[in-house]
């Protein structure tokens, strides 16, 4: 059952790269998230059994993120089929630099998806440490490919330095799977076996494991200052594939510094992991903030709002109990509302053809449906109600105040004052204004997929279901639980 | 102050120049000639004394201080090299900093002397010595402190006694670095190929040559005697460390002889660096002392 | 036996000097290539006696990805990418090799402070295996060429390797297997990256790769 959900996309992965045919390719895409997702959804009304002598389960705060990743692999895919019969093929201009390029074969965008799949759904299923770093660093591998579709220099650039950055940072990780296994000799290296001993482990050890996590997942993460990755590849890799990078691809990183959190907290030091969270969380939402004024780039702009919001999950766990549960379901609403946002920024960019929101008008006329989306997705990354970022965002305010650090709360809301600020001058001016040329008629592959996810974080702000509340508390509470 | 280390000042002092004719007997096999006979040096410095000397007009006594403060030093420094079995003839601790001192002293005065001169040339060649000898001094400090830290002690006579006693338990490849980064040193500081090449007479490619150019007669005598000595100091401290361990005092001055033949050897095989390579080999060199130390200490 | 470790340990510091001065790609693949001869030989020298096949079978399997493949691979793209075989450093080879000698002596601090644990080569290998990490660091920030980020990138990976084995960790052969997996995936995508760059740019100057900026 949970093996399937791992070898199906991969084997799928492969059959695609046998494929001529684009239409079986598409549908092949569509026919996997729908398997994905099924599967994943009967893993919420009932657990599957591990696999693999319980390197590979189902808990809590892996099951969250597997479901946004099947979520939003789903949308991407309907998204896809859209996107991909609407791309060229042969030769055509750059509309930034005027050269030619062309686009990677789609059987090999469509295989590396499903590859990308698979890899994050291992990511977000091992429970073994060693596993983990090799799914992780496989998420990589299969992702740079896709950030280099649109084959010409800057996504070559943004690919290169992608695939440098992550790999070395990954590597770092690697280290620290080295000083685990250095605090607890011939211990096993799975996160049941490390719970039990967690008393027996080195402090000193552990401790710099979880430095070299922090530092080596979260550079996948995209926590500043080591996101310098993450604009260039969210802005050059087609859209899809940037909801994935900021909505999938990110959460499952942050998996990895969330389960040695676990095994911190077991040991009794939760407090030295969360101090760092907190200092890394300000200091990645402070950069957001100060990158985002005046953010030409309305792709740039979104991935360092993906900047912002992961400082935020990374300073809600650092805040205890009550800002665990309020990071992990930042989580969902931001995956959702990210993603949404990104496949709307594909649709206007397919018609503007051009990146720079100095010249994108009057989208509300020209787009009705995704001018409405971009507004509203605005409204909802910023964390203002009736939307699910508004309750997550105030969540963990209040633990900030509960907790007695005023500083950290004051930092907070003026770092979100100010991305909401710099992404509202952005966004507004795009949305609004006149527009000269008539009302494009837009597909319903591509429209249907973003309406649906706005509307999950409409709901998501108004009911949270309460598996899903069970398993965020059940998160936030395994993450910090004290011990030894 | 005991009779066989009296012997070993003499033994120097006598047979230093002697060095110099093997490297060059050794460096004309290589080229197929019979080359100059084997005491050549003497016979130059014998031929030095004999003549009167020249000084230019705007030259000061600085430039005639060169040579004899140069002497000067290396016979003390000289007193304080121990060889092989035979102690130096004065040791106390920390008289290798004293050693090094004595040698710098001995470049600054001719440094200055070239300087004094007033020629473009020798100022050129100078400043180059100052340069390599300031990455080649400190890896002669990194060497000394590797031997001094193995062998926990801080004059040379005892760190050579005892590094040699330690030597057959110790970490085998650890004397062979240091005896390669000494060797680097030796040539560095000695001016042979390949950081310098002692046989040409071109200003743009020599060091060491060039700050003489402006010598004669005795002075000439004693900067020819004075690096001869140096030669045999720096070359001993190889030889010490790469023959740690071995009793005789005879072994060891043969070692002196065929390390004087390894050189003729690079020398003929080897071409000189570019100058911009030089530094690269010096902190390399450094970098094996270092590696040394840190061996030793851990 | 131990002798021969130390003494391997002792030519992996200097790899990493040869590394840091070399002025040749050439020469730095061939170092690398030595660096993973000599890390496939270090656990067989270490259990030479117990022979543990798994472990064995590990140890010939980085040695030859390392070792062999790699080089191989990377020595390839050097000569279809037909570029300038000089390294063009943006550090100079002097001040690389200073910062070595510094970082050399920061790896031993460091591994002194680290609490003891049981090391199962020398004690020599802990302070060879962060140094070795820090010349890969230094190598993918200071040199200008993406194949030598590659060989940094390589080198990274040969001082965590490195690691790993001095602490004789007990790794689940599939993981093992997953990881070494992961890097050759790793080296083969960046080789492809590298070709494009070559073709696109007609040059491998990661310096020119600078359109992406804020």
């Amino acid at each position: 059952m949970i093996l399937s959900l791992i070898l199906v996309p991969a084997a799928a992965g492969v059959a695609a790269f046998l494929i001529r045919s684009s239409l079986l390719l598409r549908v092949l895409l569509a026919a996997v998230g729908l398997f994905h997702i099924i599967f994943t959804a009967k893993a919420w009304l009932i657990r599957p059994q591990p696999a693999l002598g319980g390197w590979l389960a189902a808990d809590a705060p892996g099951l969250i993120f597997l479901s946004l990743v099947s979520v939003l692999f789903l949308a991407a895919a309907v998204y896809g089929a859209g996107y991909l019969k609407g791309e060229p093929s042969g030769e055509r201009m750059d509309f930034e630099e005027g050269d030619l390029f062309s686009n990677a074969p789609e059987a090999r965008f469509v295989g590396c998806l499903l590859f990308f799949l698979a890899t994050m759904t291992a990511a977000c299923l091992s429970r073994h440490f060693g596993l983990f770093w090799v799914a992780t660093e496989a998420t990589t591998l299969s992702s740079a490919p896709l950030i280099f579709f649109h084959r010409h220099h800057r996504s070559l650039e943004a690919t290169w330095k992608y695939l440098l950055i992550c790999s070395v940072g990954i590597a770092l990780a690697l280290l620290g799977n080295s000083f685990l296994a250095a605090a607890g000799p011939g211990l096993p290296m799975d996160l049941d076996g490390l719970l039990a001993q967690a008393a027996r482990l080195n402090r000193t050890w552990l401790k710099g494991a979880f430095l070299l996590f922090l530092i080596g997942y979260g550079t996948k993460m995209g926590l500043a200052p080591l996101h310098t990755w993450l604009p260039d590849a969210h802005s050059e890799s087609p859209s899809l594939v940037s909801a994935l990078l900021s909505g999938a691809l990110l959460n499952c990183s942050f998996l990895g510094i969330l389960r040695l959190q676990q095994v911190l907290s077991a040991a009794g030091e939760a407090a030295f992991g969360q101090e760092l969270l907190v200092i890394f969380g300000l200091m990645s939402m402070g950069v957001a903030a100060a990158f985002v004024q005046g953010q030409g780039d309305y792709k740039r702009m979104l991935a360092y709002s993906s900047v912002e919001h992961m400082g935020v999950l990374a300073l809600g766990v650092g805040l205890g109990s009550a800002g665990a549960f309020g990071a992990m379901l930042h989580a969902v609403n931001h995956s959702v509302i990210k993603a949404m946002l990104f496949l709307v920024a594909g649709n206007i960019l397919s018609v503007y053809k051009t990146k720079s929101a100095l010249e994108v008008r009057g989208a509300l006329r020209i787009l009705p449906l995704s001018g409405a989306l971009w507004l509203a997705g605005l409204l909802a990354i910023s964390g203002s109600p009736p939307f699910g970022a508004f309750l997550s965002e105030f969540v963990i305010l209040k633990a900030a105040l509960d907790q007695g650090q005023i500083l950290v709360a004051v930092f907070y809301l003026i770092f979100l004052a100010m991305v909401f600020v710099g992404m509202a001058t952005t966004v507004l001016g795009m949305a609004l204004g006149d527009a000269s040329r008539s009302p494009h008629k837009e597909g319903w592959s591509r429209t249907f997929p973003p309406a649906i996810l706005a509307a999950c974080s409409l709901l998501l702000g108004i009911h949270i279901p309460e598996p899903l509340r069970a398993a965020l508390k059940t998160t936030a509470h395994v993450v910090l639980q004290q011990g030894g | 102050m005991s009779v066989p280390s009296l012997v070993h000042m003499a033994i120097a002092m006598i047979t230093a120049p002697l060095i110099f004719g093997i490297i060059n007997r050794t460096k004309s096999l290589f080229g197929g000639r019979e080359g100059p006979p084997l005491l050549q040096q003497y016979f130059d410095i014998a031929k030095l004394l004999q003549k009167g000397t020249v000084y230019s007009r705007t030259t000061s006594w600085v430039f005639r201080a060169g040579p004899v403060i140069g002497l000067a030093c290396v016979l003390i420094a000289l007193a304080l090299l121990p060889l092989g079995p035979l102690p130096a003839l004065c040791s106390f601790p920390g008289d290798f900093i004293v050693m090094i001192g004595l040698l710098a002293v001995m470049r600054f005065f001719t440094m200055l002397a070239a300087i004094d001169a007033g020629s473009s040339f020798e100022g050129m060649g100078a400043s180059r010595e100052a340069t390599f000898s300031a990455l080649a001094e400190p890896a002669l400090f990194l060497c000394f402190a590797a031997i001094s830290q193995k062998a926990a002690s801080l004059s040379l006579s005892d760190m050579f006694l005892r590094h040699s006693g330690d030597a057959t338990h110790g970490s085998a490849p650890a004397p062979a670095l240091l005896a390669v980064a000494l060797f680097v040193v030796f040539l560095a500081e000695n001016a042979r190929i390949p950081v310098d090449d002692p046989n040409t007479h071109l200003e743009l490619t020599m060091i060491h040559e060039v700050m003489a150019l402006d010598y004669g007669g005795p002075d000439l005598a004693f900067i020819f005697y004075a690096s001869a000595l140096k030669l045999w100091i720096l070359g001993a401290l190889v030889v010490n460390v790469v023959l740690s361990g071995i009793e005789s005092a005879w072994a060891v001055l043969a070692g002196l002889f065929f390390l004087a033949i390894i050189v003729g050897a690079v020398e003929s095989t080897m071409a000189r660096l570019k100058l911009l390579r030089v530094p690269q080999l010096l902190i390399g060199a450094g970098a094996l002392a270092m590696l040394t130390l840190i061996v030793a200490m851990g | 036996m131990s002798s021969w470790i130390e003494l391997a340990v002792l030519f992996l510091i200097l790899s990493n000097f040869a590394l840091l001065g070399a002025s040749r790609v050439t020469t730095l693949i061939q170092v690398a290539a030595g660096q993973g001869i000599l890390l496939g030989l270090l656990p067989l020298l270490a259990h030479a006696k117990q022979g543990n096949l798994r472990l064995i079978a590990v140890a010939l399997i980085a040695g030859l990805l390392k070792g062999v493949i790699f080089p191989v691979m990377l020595g390839r793209a050097l000569r279809e990418a037909n570029i300038r075989r000089e390294v063009e450093p943006f550090v100079g080879y002097s001040l690389s090799l200073i910062l070595g000698v510094f970082a050399l002596a920061c790896s031993f601090w460091i591994a002194s402070r680290l609490p003891a644990t049981a090391l199962f080569l020398s004690r020599k290998a802990l302070p060879a295996a962060f140094s070795t990490i820090l010349t890969g660091f230094f190598m993918i920030v200071a040199r200008r060429k993406a194949l030598t980020q590659v060989l940094g990138y390589l080198v990274l990976e040969n001082g965590i390797y490195l690691f790993s084995i001095s602490l004789g960790q007990k790794i689940p052969f599939a993981v093992e297997l997953g990881v070494l997996l992961d890097v050759f995936v790793a080296v083969f995508v960046m080789g492809i990256a590298m070709f494009h760059i070559n073709r696109e740019f007609d040059h491998l100057d990661v310096g020119q790769l600078s359109a992406l900026k804020d």
